[in-house]
């Protein structure tokens, strides 16, 4: 105990007595009975054992401790749902739990066990109150795979939740059993505090997220030092956060497209459909540099051979009806309306022939690829060219 | 009636092997006929429909057969055909190819004495199928069989594409011709009582494939589907029009395959999963669940490949179609006099000469025939299709 110094007696038994006030000691119940007493208790306990026959007159408390666990709560929502399947984010909410718990109580202990390995009773024994309350933060994963009884005893327990234990469940937001399924409706109703850390798909929400976490950390970025990270980086977020994190430590605050080139070089993923996009529009040299990075990669030749054959042949369909409404076009073909957009967007710089001729290239890249061709990189950087060109074909 | 009525216009051949036959009977009886009429291994080429198969079944009942050589009448040689025959292995891929494992069982089998008749024969119908691996565990057993083993192989040449080079060093070839029309109309009448009018046309639509000839007179929606096929080359006007037609092949290809397939695949797994105790309950019936589960991913793997083939089959099909009818565009062009492909087509045909130059044709016939490599290289069906009717349309 540090800085431990001495503190009248009645001073410190009216403490002990608040605490306890504050605190409720129920039965005798402690989830291991070989664990150390906590911490304050055992110095109490101590104390007072030594003094029983002598004049008590001071017993060595810390204040910190008991100032600790005297300043005002930090109120902690005691139940709790994380929804959601990106990990990062889920890790997150757990740690602000913990966090949050270990500010009303430094001594929190945090356990964490999938649903499917606890049955009932080991769960009642998890959330019930132990001999000093030590504050406990139980962390449930996987709720999606509960099982009806488990499912029951979280939901009996939500009811009333036991003081100084913080519930948190996670759940994917899916689930196949019914109990799984019903889960998170049926802790909303309980009254527990909602986090959501939905998937991260969309490239606006991935922008949004470095942008976040360069901002958490006292940093700014700008829109082309965004991009330029995630281009370098990939999608993975823990990584995004850790390399826009130690960036802003590096560049002292203000992350440009510059600082983000001083360290990071190259580009961490590629797909197919880049490579389609920049060859059927027509810009040759970033379709090589994709099609270069995609080889680099190892992205597999035959998702890019057949990247490329859906984008010309979208177009090719798309321009078999000339001036037609996307909306009713792509009921019509069977596709997306952004697709049928995007598709009559790219036609404009296409001719018939060059059409025609693309829909050959495409068709024999896949064979290429499919071990016709010596080289499958060759094959498809010629297969690039090629689409290229026919595009100025008239 | 012998066995040999079975082979369709193909005298030659029955000549070669009805002499072996008579031999391999004289070694049986324990003679000693004249050296090199019988063989061991034997190798069937000839184009697609020629009766490959059914060249190397009867000559295995003529092997089999108890009243002499190819009596058609006793049990042996009526099993034998049927591919019952307790000695007579037959050996028919429905999946895309054949496999090693395959091979080395077939080969411990082909060891063995044979049991109830006079040889073990093994067939093994797409030769041309055979991995390269596969190929190599036949190879020694091609080379020296057993005294009473005989090895009869199919493919649709001799060429080193469709058999490797020492595989076929080791048989004796022997090659069937294109059946003439009327010995394949004559057979649809006498052997299958197809009315002689179908039966004549079948035969001159099928372009000397007797299984097809079959198919066609007595299969009312493959007519259909040889229709819509010959349709596209003069159907293709619109820009659009490219995209409907492979569509419709497509489509149609897949639903001839699942009309083969798909009734078929659902009985099989169940049966598989009633065999394997699936379905059960009580204590230790998880076990017998998971291996059956396993089982029937297994035969789910078999069957998709077999899906593959037959979807593969049946558009290949329509490209052989299509390309007779562009060839017999040009052969009208350059008014050869050649027998027509498609002689039902004429009056399409003669329009088609006289609107397309030789040159378009013939690319359009390159494009239907390079649609078929494209196939075969695993092409996604789908992407090859409609780059070979943007040719056709294109010209």
């Amino acid at each position: 105990m540090a800085g431990s110094e001495l503190a009248p007696l009645s001073l410190a038994i009216s403490r002990i007595s608040r605490i306890t006030r504050l605190r409720r000691l129920p039965g005798l119940r402690r989830a291991d009975p070989s664990a150390p007493l906590d911490e304050l208790y055992a110095v109490v306990a101590i104390t007072l054992r030594h003094h029983r026959h002598q004049p008590l007159t001071a017993i060595p408390v810390s204040h910190a401790t008991i100032d600790n666990v005297q300043a005002p709560a930090v109120t902690v929502d005691p139940l709790q749902l994380v929804i959601g399947e990106e990990e990062l984010l889920v890790e997150r909410a757990v740690r602000a739990a913990l966090d949050a718990a270990r500010l009303a109580d430094p001594t929190a202990e945090l356990s964490r066990s999938p649903v499917a390995d606890v049955t009932p009773a080991e769960f009642a024994e998890l959330v019930s109150p132990s001999l000093f309350s030590e504050g406990r933060v139980i962390v449930l994963e996987a709720a999606q795979d509960a099982s009806q009884e488990i499912a029951d005893a979280v939901l009996s327990y939500c009811a009333s939740p036991a003081d100084g234990i913080v519930l948190v469940v996670l759940h994917s937001g899916g689930g196949r059993s019914k109990a799984g399924k019903g889960l998170p409706n049926a802790l909303r109703k309980a009254g527990a505090v909602v986090t959501e850390c939905p998937k991260i798909t969309k490239p606006a929400d991935r922008e949004a997220f470095v942008r976040n976490e360069v901002r958490r950390v006292g940093g700014k970025i700008d829109a082309a030092g965004v991009s330029g990270l995630i281009e370098a980086i990939g999608n993975d977020l823990r990584e995004l956060s850790s390399a826009a994190t130690q960036l802003v430590a590096d560049s002292g605050g203000v992350v440009d497209e510059r600082a983000v080139r001083r360290y990071h070089r190259g580009r961490a993923e590629v797909t197919g459909f880049a490579v389609a996009e920049k060859a059927v529009t027509g810009d040759r040299a970033a379709a090589l540099e994709a099609a270069r990075w995609a080889a680099q990669l190892g992205v597999p030749h035959v998702l890019v051979a057949d990247a490329l054959a859906d984008a010309v042949r979208t177009i090719a369909r798309v321009t078999a009806y000339p001036r037609s409404d996307p909306g009713r076009l792509a009921s019509q073909l069977g596709m997306p309306p952004w697709k049928v957009r995007k598709a009559q967007g790219q036609a404009r710089g296409w001719s018939p022939a060059g059409l025609a001729v693309a829909m050959q290239v495409a068709a024999d890249v896949n064979a290429d690829v499919k071990g016709a061709a010596a080289d499958a990189n060759y094959a498809l950087e010629r297969a690039v060219l090629r689409i290229v060109d026919a595009r100025a074909l008239r | 009636m012998t066995v040999w009525a079975q082979l369709v216009g193909q005298a030659e051949a029955v000549e070669v092997l009805s002499t072996a036959s008579n031999a391999a009977a004289e070694l049986v009886a324990g003679g000693v006929p004249a050296s090199g009429a019988m063989t061991h291994a034997w190798l069937f080429t000839g184009p697609p429909g020629s009766g490959r198969s059914v060249a190397a079944r009867t000559f295995a009942a003529a092997l089999q057969c108890t009243q002499g050589t190819g009596c058609a009448e006793c049990t042996a040689c009526r099993t034998a055909l049927a591919g019952t025959h307790a000695d007579v292995r037959m050996v028919e891929p429905e999946g895309l190819s054949i496999s090693v494992a395959e091979m080395r069982e077939l080969v411990q089998a082909a060891a063995r004495r044979p049991s109830t008749g006079n040889w073990r024969v093994v067939i093994i119908a797409d030769a041309d199928r055979l991995t390269e691996g596969a190929a190599n565990a036949l190879l020694k057993a091609v080379e020296e069989p057993p005294e009473r083993t005989v090895f009869l192989l199919c493919a649709p040449s001799d060429h080193p594409e469709d058999v490797s080079v020492t595989i076929r060093s080791r048989c004796r070839s022997i090659a069937l011709r294109t059946p003439p029309p009327p010995a394949i109309a004559e057979v649809l009448r006498d052997r299958d009582g197809v009315p002689e009018e179908m039966a004549h046309w079948a035969a001159s639509v099928c372009g000397g494939h007797v299984g097809r000839a079959r198919r066609l007179a007595t299969d009312a929606s493959a007519r259909q589907r040889r229709e819509a096929v010959l349709r596209i080359p003069l159907g293709l006007r619109q820009p659009a029009a490219v995209f409907d037609c492979a569509d419709e092949l497509i489509k149609t290809a897949e639903s001839d395959a699942n009309e083969v397939s798909g009734a078929r695949d659902d009985a099989e797994q169940e049966e598989l999963r009633t065999a394997m105790g699936a379905g059960g309950t009580g204590k230790g019936t998880a076990a017998a669940k998971r291996s059956a589960d396993a089982a029937v991913r297994k035969l789910a793997q078999r069957q998709k490949s077999r899906a593959t083939r037959a979807q593969r089959d049946a558009l290949d099909l329509a490209l052989v179609d299509l390309a007779g009818f562009y060839r017999d565009v040009l052969v009208y062009a350059t008014g050869s006099g050649s027998t027509l492909t498609h002689p039902d087509r004429a009056s399409d045909t003669a329009s088609a000469a006289r609107e397309w130059t030789a040159e378009s044709t013939l690319r359009r016939l390159e494009a239907v025939l390079g649609c078929r490599d494209a196939i075969e290289w695993n092409v996604k069906p789908r992407i090859a299709v409609e780059a070979m009717v943007t040719a056709l349309h294109r010209g």
